[in-house]
């Protein structure tokens, strides 16, 4: 077993990353129980900085708990997770919870979305920047005395999040409460916070969920925006056929917690194994074309 | 039996039998409840105890609820003739029989004396406060001011009242602030007075030291009495054995304090909700138990006695024939009152640097992660956000206040015993909170006021004290679940206020 997992732990670590790009993250062996159920059995993949991967599957088949377990909120069963920041690798599986974004740099959005609902759009970016400012406001100390330099840092801190509240077209209403918000406004503030972390890794759960198509077309932009110009590693999940498919540079499809194909967009739509997924069997007696879309 | 409208206000039919069979479905229930706790009363007789009847009082708060249900059903759909004509009437009835005696005269309050109700006055007074409410609502539905608010817009209406008061309380604040100061030298100021005021300080500093935990945080604590009981064991122990004078001794009383605020904290912050306010709750209880049972060290039950007063700073001492007397020092005839006056500016300015304090951590990191935390703890966690550090900081900081609040009340005691930290406590401190509103620095105040202030004026009726305070605070969850004056004002704003108003218009 060690020596078969060893040489495929190599190949996982020397093979390139469908897509092109330098990976952020090598995920090997992830294996995912709950008591007696598998939830992800054994799945390794590599994704890369400045592309956009997606992982796609049919329901159930173990995409949020892969994302579960890349952000801290659960502990692997077996695998390893390695995370390749710029200031040397982490094995994310061995991190405490708040520390894949404090320390590693990995942020997230959540399927049902997560802000903070009472308190204003613009504090939901400033509380992301909470590490940062924490450390210029002496651990309190410093700022409760209105210090200088932590003065400074809030300035910047709101400087970052009016960028980011100006590429998500909220600026102007940067002082509502975010719990106010239009759905949609709601899901790109999700991100603009999760980006206010200065992530390496950005993980999407299901960014186009609930959107219409005007609004999926924006998050379209908004996402190869932080791609193009951000040059970080974006992860998603996604149901929606045509973002993934627009925008992704590398695809990931899982089916009852396993890997069932790996690739750019091209290779994975062609690949039988998805159809089949996707699809179910073709019938004997119909032609083997006959199930593909 | 169709629905009409009268000028765009929906009259819903009314169903005789229904209303009846409403009405006498709530005097069935007043009637069983009535019958036990009303129709019985014990009394002390010679050799033992009497119990005297009292099926006539049963009598009249049946037919009272009878009737006030049909008044209540009559509002509901919007035909407040009867009601109108009917509740004032009964208030004038109510208030002629309490007023009887300085209205009419003595003898015709003799003659009246039979038909009135109740032993006690203040219940009946109780009856007429419920009657006028029932004929205000009537005019105000007659004049179709009343329309249907769902509790959503009127929650709406209210925040923007508490969103006026707060944006006054900017210069609201300092002018009572300048009250407050100046109050010791108003000549209505007396020894009882001062008291008085001494003590709703005192509460609203606890106030607002448990509104970091509560308000800001979100952590419900109902064992906040423990952190006020180790500041004032700390104080009392350390003053009374070593002679360690009170300005030293405060800052290592709110050190201990909050180091049972962290301790208790390690373990149960992982919890949430109802259970961490279970396990709150026992905290409290166990450290007054500790406090009762360790007889060598606490003095059990018999508390601590003859703990030293504060001095002047450490300068001058509040006593007629000490070396360094106050009174020498600066000239002036002693006076009893001069140590009390100087109390009431300690805890003032005590209270004044947790209100500071709040004020500026609101809007520092640490306050937005709290408030964060409140919010959504998870949420907080893929933000990088240590939640068990940031929450330990909340109740460390917060049970260092009631540590500062416990040993300035055991210097103004002079005793301290298990006695004054008991549950009670805590719950008079959370219910200044929630009903204040959560996070309301100004709303902490009210309800300190009306809580702990009120009271002390009205002490001959103690016994009605309780009851009050349990039907202020189901009336504040039923009409305004987040406290009185609960309003958030954001911490950092984009624009300046008017601009984000007409935003968000």
């Amino acid at each position: 077993m060690s020596t078969i997992a060893t040489a495929r732990l190599d190949d996982m670590r020397t093979a390139e990353v469908p897509g092109g790009g330098a990976p952020i993250i090598t995920v090997e062996h992830l294996t995912m129980r709950f008591g007696g159920l598998v939830a992800i059995d054994d799945v390794s993949f590599r994704a890369a900085s400045g592309k956009i991967s997606a992982i796609i599957g049919p329901n159930g088949a173990g995409k949020t708990t892969v994302f579960n377990c890349l952000t801290g909120f659960y502990k692997p069963t077996v695998g390893r997770l390695t995370l390749h920041h710029p200031s040397g690798d982490y094995l994310l599986e061995q991190l405490e919870g708040y520390k894949t974004s404090q320390a590693a740099g990995v942020a997230r959005t959540f399927q049902n979305i997560r802000l903070f609902p009472r308190m204003t759009v613009l504090e939901n970016l400033v509380v992301a920047q909470h590490n940062k400012l924490m450390r210029a406001s002496g651990y309190t100390i410093l700022g409760l005395f209105g210090a200088k330099g932590y003065r400074n840092a809030e300035a910047q801190a709101i400087e970052l999040a009016r960028y980011w509240l100006d590429r998500i077209h909220l600026t102007d209403k940067a002082d509502w409460e975010a719990g106010n918000l239009p759905y949609g406004d709601q899901r790109r503030l999700e991100i603009a916070r999760a980006m206010c972390t200065e992530p390496v890794l950005l993980c999407l759960d299901e960014p186009a969920a609930g959107l219409n198509p005007r609004e999926s077309h924006e998050l379209n932009s908004l996402l190869t925006y932080i791609r193009d110009h951000h040059k970080i590693g974006v992860l998603l999940i996604e149901h929606d056929m045509s973002v993934v498919m627009h925008i992704s540079d590398h695809i990931v499809v899982l089916d009852y917690g396993k890997k069932i194909s790996d690739g750019t967009p091209e290779q994975v739509r062609a690949d039988p194994a998805v159809i089949r997924a996707y699809l179910g069997e073709p019938d004997v007696e119909e032609d083997e074309s006959g199930g593909a879309d | 039996m169709s629905v009409t409208t009268i000028s765009g206000l929906t009259v819903r039919p009314l169903n005789m039998k229904a209303m009846f069979k409403e009405a006498g479905l709530t005097a069935l229930v007043i009637f069983a409840l009535a019958v036990a706790l009303v129709g019985f009363e014990t009394t002390d007789i010679p050799g033992g105890i009497g119990i005297n009847t009292r099926f006539d009082d049963v009598a009249v708060v049946v037919v009272l609820g009878f009737i006030g249900r049909i008044a209540l059903v009559l509002l509901r759909v919007h035909r407040p003739g009867p009601v109108l004509i009917g509740a004032p009437v009964m208030a004038v009835a109510m208030l002629g029989l309490l007023l009887a005696e300085p209205l009419f005269g003595p003898a015709v309050a003799h003659t009246l004396q039979p038909i009135m109700p109740f032993h006690d006055p203040i219940v009946l007074w109780g009856f007429f406060i419920v009657t006028v409410i029932i004929a205000v609502r009537a005019v105000l539905s007659a004049r179709h001011i009343a329309s249907e608010e769902t509790p959503d817009a009127r929650e709406a209406r209210m925040d923007r009242i508490a969103a006026k008061v707060q944006h006054a309380a900017t210069f609201l604040g300092p002018l009572l602030l300048a009250f407050a100061i100046i109050f010791p030298f108003l000549p209505a100021a007396n020894r009882q007075l001062l008291d008085i005021a001494i003590l709703v300080v005192t509460y609203i500093m606890l106030g607002w030291g448990l509104n970091i935990v509560v308000g800001l945080a979100g952590l419900l604590d109902l064992g906040y009495v423990a952190f006020y009981a180790v500041g004032a064991y700390s104080f009392a122990l350390l003053a009374t054995h070593f002679e360690v004078s009170f300005w030293l001794c405060l800052p290592f009383a709110g050190i201990m304090a909050a180091f049972a605020g962290v301790l208790l904290g390690f373990p149960v912050l992982r919890l949430r909700g109802d259970y961490l306010a279970i396990v709150t709750l026992g905290f409290g209880e166990m450290i007054r138990v500790i406090l009762l049972n360790w007889y060598e060290f606490t003095g059990g039950p018999d508390g601590i006695s003859g703990i030293p007063r504060p001095s002047f700073f450490g300068l001058a001492e509040f006593s007629r024939s000490a070396d360094n007397a106050f009174h020498t020092m600066f000239g002036l005839e002693y006076t009893s009152l001069q140590r009390i006056i100087f109390l009431y500016y300690l805890i003032l300015m005590l209270a004044m640097v947790v209100n500071v304090f709040t004020m500026r951590i609101r809007k520092l990191p640490i306050g937005r992660a709290w408030e964060a935390l409140r919010e959504d703890e998870i949420a907080c966690r893929s933000l990088g956000i240590n939640p068990r550090n940031t929450k330990l900081t909340a109740f460390g900081i917060g049970a260092m206040f009631a540590g500062f609040a416990g040993s300035f009340f055991a210097t103004r005691q002079g005793f301290i015993s298990p006695e004054s930290f008991t549950f009670i406590e805590s719950a008079v401190i959370l219910a200044i909170v929630v009903l204040g509103g959560f996070g309301s620095q100004i709303g902490v105040v009210v309800a300190a006021i009306l809580l702990i202030g009120l009271p002390e004026f009205f002490r001959e009726l103690q016994q009605y004290r309780m009851l009050a305070f349990g039907m202020a605070m189901v009336i504040i969850m039923l009409w305004r679940p987040s406290g009185l004056l609960a309003h958030r004002e954001p911490t950092i704003k984009l624009f300046g206020r008017k601009t984000a108003k007409e935003a968000q218009s």
